[in-house]
């Protein structure tokens, strides 16, 4: 039957994506990260509406159990938050509601008014695929059309006579036997890589590679979005770069001082080596506090000019803020934006600023 | 019969054959029930009918999506599977999904008969309308009408508030008769005025209307009837503290008539509702007793023994430490069967101190089987768990009672005697373990401001969950709204009236409520 209760839950769901929607901006900010499920399902645990009515408080509250137990032992069961009582009702209780991975870009697509990534077209790779649509007289047993055989035999006894409506035998031969058989299709296969590079020099605190995790979280989920294949690339640099793990990335703690040339060359290296510009959609992005060695910057900016940019889909630099660093190094940056239309710059002073940084980074559509 | 949609919901043949004859065990027992009409759904009907509280439709609200969502969810991760859903109704109906195996649908039969014997014979469902199928459904089709004319949106919020007071009723309104006609008000139509206001208007065609009641002395008449009846009102209002506040908004509350509506469906559901949660216990105590009475003694064929055990003691199962009240209504259904056999009951037993004696006491009185079937007819779980908890019942059964500890901030067990056990049970099934909340005065003030009363018993109340609650009331009598209440053991008296919450504390005099109101965080 159609299920009446759909419109109920649709209203439900929208009650409860609304307050998805409106509290992302806290999940953001809070870094409230959401249970990952395998590899694309999250699950954000949303309390399920309840209906405020007079209830009774903690306070000189109990009720009767069953089971072992001396006096004075905690009951693990009725946690802090949960409402036992003698009856079979279950307690206050969190309502998971699981979103793919895609369902939570677009809802921060929505949210940010984010335009769609379009791939670039000749960096496509075309796959090539099977497909089982198509008909063949020879093959396999285990891919035998069951409808169709048994129609062509059916087709094939009644022409002949054979076909007795009172006792429908209907016995398919070897001519009648038909198999399902595939087509190769070629897929158009658009494959990215994102580079994080991060300043992890002594100025950086964990309160900053915080906000850097968060944002990178975000900058992930938008992107595979739009491609089927991406490949993440982590560098921390101070003085020299290293390419790590993920962990690693945002767990390191450095000190000394801080060349971003090194990084970019490294970043610049491993495009070169393993993401072929001509393949790839790449792109990068660079959280520092913008606090660079003077003499470094200039060969920076050449490095970007010359080799990094014109690969690049979208090159992002973001600048978080630290106690000691002096920022200078985002008005370099910003020097290049008006030539090149794949540089985007942001500053980040704090969590609530992520959301902000996030949408000026994916504007581009890039 | 109602055909739940397009496909076909009768029961198969086998099933029939077998719903025969386990009907036929279940009135050799001596249970008597209604005609029971059993419908064979799939799992996914069976979550929205259970999502709908065990009808076919509702009205159109979110709540029952949630719900859905819920039971859905945890049916297909395996968590959980409705068995049985059975109406209170006449004919009962009584759902089965269609994928059981055959011996869980002959339990299920089983079960269902013991339910339909508990509805038709236990007095607190004696007041419950038989015709709540059609009820319901033209409940759903006047919501959808106002939902139609008034708007989505406004039905839905105005729903909302109602259903954040929907446990504020007088339950046992319907065995004492506080006053006159309570129910009046409480079937207003969308055009429907009061009609006490009113002088009597002669039925008549359009254009006779000015003849047959000529408007002027209409408006005599309904002036003189307003005068009157103001002359008649009680020096209080309410006269005694209400304790159906739901009650006293439709009749007192500036609402619209669509609103009324709204709110007296609310109210009429609550009703029919209360008397399932006020006998949990012993309705399904009745029902398991009765299911493993039939199958183990008639119907269970012995290749379906191990699936029949599961099963069962799926059911019996206790979850942690948390009551099951399944359990806790067989264990003690069986236990008064057991005594009244043995004759352990009456002044001589009670006044016995011998407990060897006691122990050995076997008067073979054989009344066991008539003292159940008098149980569920004249018990509901207070006075069934108040009358026959016996402290040896609860070393038995394990039970224990257990508290909140306030420097921890969690609950431990407290203690294992009868007395206590007993206290914390019978007080958690008290007005459904909520507190009692009744209407003090609708002028409060002299300035039409409504004041409640928590009946403060020892536990205080979420006050956060409490201020929303007032605010929803507000919504619904249009001027500010006060709760007295206690919080952190002094007296004291919530406030909205409409823009903001207040908390003041109540002096020690009752009178001399405090002037200056604090401001709440």
């Amino acid at each position: 039957m159609g299920q009446k209760i759909e419109q109920d839950l649709q209203r439900f769901r929208k009650i409860v994506r609304g307050k998805v929607k409106s509290n992302l901006s806290k999940y953001i900010s809070r870094g409230e990260m959401i249970g990952k499920k395998g590899n694309d399902l999250v699950s954000i645990p949303i309390p399920s509406i309840n209906t405020p009515q007079f209830r009774y408080g903690n306070k000189g509250s109990g009720g009767v159990g069953v089971g072992e137990g001396q006096p004075g032992q905690p009951l693990t069961q009725p946690s802090e938050d949960g409402d036992p009582q003698a009856g079979d009702q279950p307690g206050g209780h969190i309502l998971e509601v699981d979103l793919t991975m895609e369902e939570l870009a677009d809802i921060l697509g929505e949210e940010l008014a984010l335009p769609r990534i379009e791939p670039k077209g000749k960096k496509n790779v075309v796959t090539e695929k099977d497909k089982y649509s198509s008909i063949r007289n020879v093959g396999p047993e285990s891919l035998r059309h069951f409808k169709r055989t048994y129609k062509r035999a059916l087709k094939r006894q009644i022409s002949t006579g054979t076909y007795n409506p009172v006792d429908p035998l209907v016995v398919p031969i070897r001519e009648d036997k038909q198999y399902r058989s595939w087509k190769e299709v070629q897929k158009p296969d658009a494959v990215a890589c994102v580079i994080y590079m991060m300043d992890v020099s002594g100025s950086m605190t964990d309160e900053q590679k915080e906000i850097v995790r968060i944002e990178s979280f975000w900058i992930d989920t938008w992107i595979k979005r739009h491609y089927q294949g991406v490949e993440t690339v982590y560098i921390v640099h101070d003085a020299q770069a290293h390419e790590v793990d993920e962990h690693t990335f945002y767990h390191t703690r450095e000190s000394g001082g801080t060349k971003i040339s090194t990084a970019y060359e490294l970043a610049n290296k491993i495009m070169d080596a393993r993401f072929p510009a001509s393949e790839w959609n790449v792109y990068a992005f660079h959280f520092s506090d913008g606090d660079n060695w003077g003499d470094d910057n200039a060969k920076c900016l050449t490095l970007l000019k010359e080799t990094m940019l014109p690969k690049l889909n979208l090159f992002g630099y973001g600048q978080v803020e630290s106690p000691y660093g002096s920022g200078e190094f985002f008005d370099h940056v910003s020097e290049l934006l008006d030539e090149h239309d794949n540089v985007v710059a942001t500053k980040v002073p704090d969590r609530d600023a992520i959301l902000g940084s996030i949408k000026e980074f994916l504007k581009t559509g890039r | 019969m109602t055909q739940l949609g397009f496909y076909n919901t009768n029961l198969p043949p086998h099933l029939r054959v077998l719903k025969d004859e386990i009907e036929g065990y279940a009135r050799g027992y001596g249970l008597d029930f209604y005609e029971t009409i059993f419908e064979v759904v799939d799992a996914d009907d069976l979550n929205e009918i259970a999502a709908y509280g065990g009808f076919p439709t509702r009205y159109p609200h979110w709540s029952f999506g949630m719900q859905y969502e819920e039971l859905s969810k945890s049916y297909s991760y395996g968590l959980s599977k409705i068995y049985e859903m059975v109406i209170n109704n006449d004919p009962c109906y009584a759902y089965l999904m269609r994928c059981n195996h055959v011996v869980d649908q002959k339990l299920v039969m089983a079960h269902v008969y013991g339910h339909c014997d508990f509805f038709k014979n236990n007095a607190y469902f004696a007041h419950t309308t038989r015709k709540m199928m059609d009820e319901i459904a033209n409940h759903g089709n006047r919501l959808r009408r106002y939902a139609e004319r008034f708007g989505e949106d406004e039905v839905e919020a105005f729903l909302d508030k109602c259903m954040s007071i929907d446990d504020l009723i007088d339950i046992h309104s319907v065995a004492i008769k506080r006053r006159d006609d309570p129910h009046a008000h409480a079937a207003g139509g969308d055009e429907v005025e009061d009609d006490d206001d009113k002088p009597v208007r002669f039925k008549t065609k359009e254009y006779l209307a000015d003849f047959m009641n000529p408007p002027d002395q209409y408006r005599a008449a309904e002036e003189e009837k307003r005068r009157a009846k103001a002359r008649q009102a009680p020096m209080h209002f309410p006269e005694r503290p209400e304790k159906d506040v739901l009650l006293f908004l439709i009749e007192h509350a500036p609402l619209k008539n669509w609103q009324r509506d709204v709110l007296s469906i609310i109210r009429d559901e609550a009703y029919y509702f209360y008397p399932q949660a006020q006998t949990k216990i012993i309705n399904e105590g009745w029902a398991s007793f009765w299911h493993s009475t039939i199958m183990t003694q008639k119907v269970l064929q012995p290749s379906e023994v191990i699936d029949y055990a599961d099963h069962h003691s799926g059911t019996m199962a206790t979850s942690g430490k948390r009551l099951n009240p399944y359990k806790l209504g067989i264990e003690l259904l069986r236990d008064i069967e057991r005594r009244w056999n043995m004759g352990q009951f009456g002044a001589e037993w009670e006044n016995c101190d011998d407990h060897e004696k006691k122990r050995n006491w076997n008067t073979n009185a054989g009344l066991g089987r008539e003292k159940i079937f008098e149980v569920r007819k004249i018990h509901n779980d207070i006075t069934f768990i108040d009358t026959f908890l016996t402290p040896e019942f609860c070393v038995e059964n394990k039970l224990f009672s257990f508290n909140y500890q306030n420097q921890s901030k969690n609950y431990v067990v407290e203690s294992r005697e009868f007395d206590k056990v007993k206290q914390r049970l019978l007080f958690s099934l008290t007005n459904f373990g909520k507190p009692w909340i009744h209407v003090l005065n609708g002028n409060h003030a002299n300035r039409g401001e409504l004041l409640l009363k928590h009946g403060y018993n020892g536990v205080e109340l979420k006050v956060p969950e409490a201020r929303d609650v007032l605010a929803n009331i507000q919504y619904i009598w249009g001027r500010p709204v006060h709760l007295e209440t206690v919080i952190d053991d002094k007296p004291a008296l919530l406030s909205f009236d409409g823009t903001e919450h207040s908390h003041q504390i109540i002096g020690g005099d009752h009178d001399t409520r405090g002037k200056t109101p604090a401001r709440t965080q």
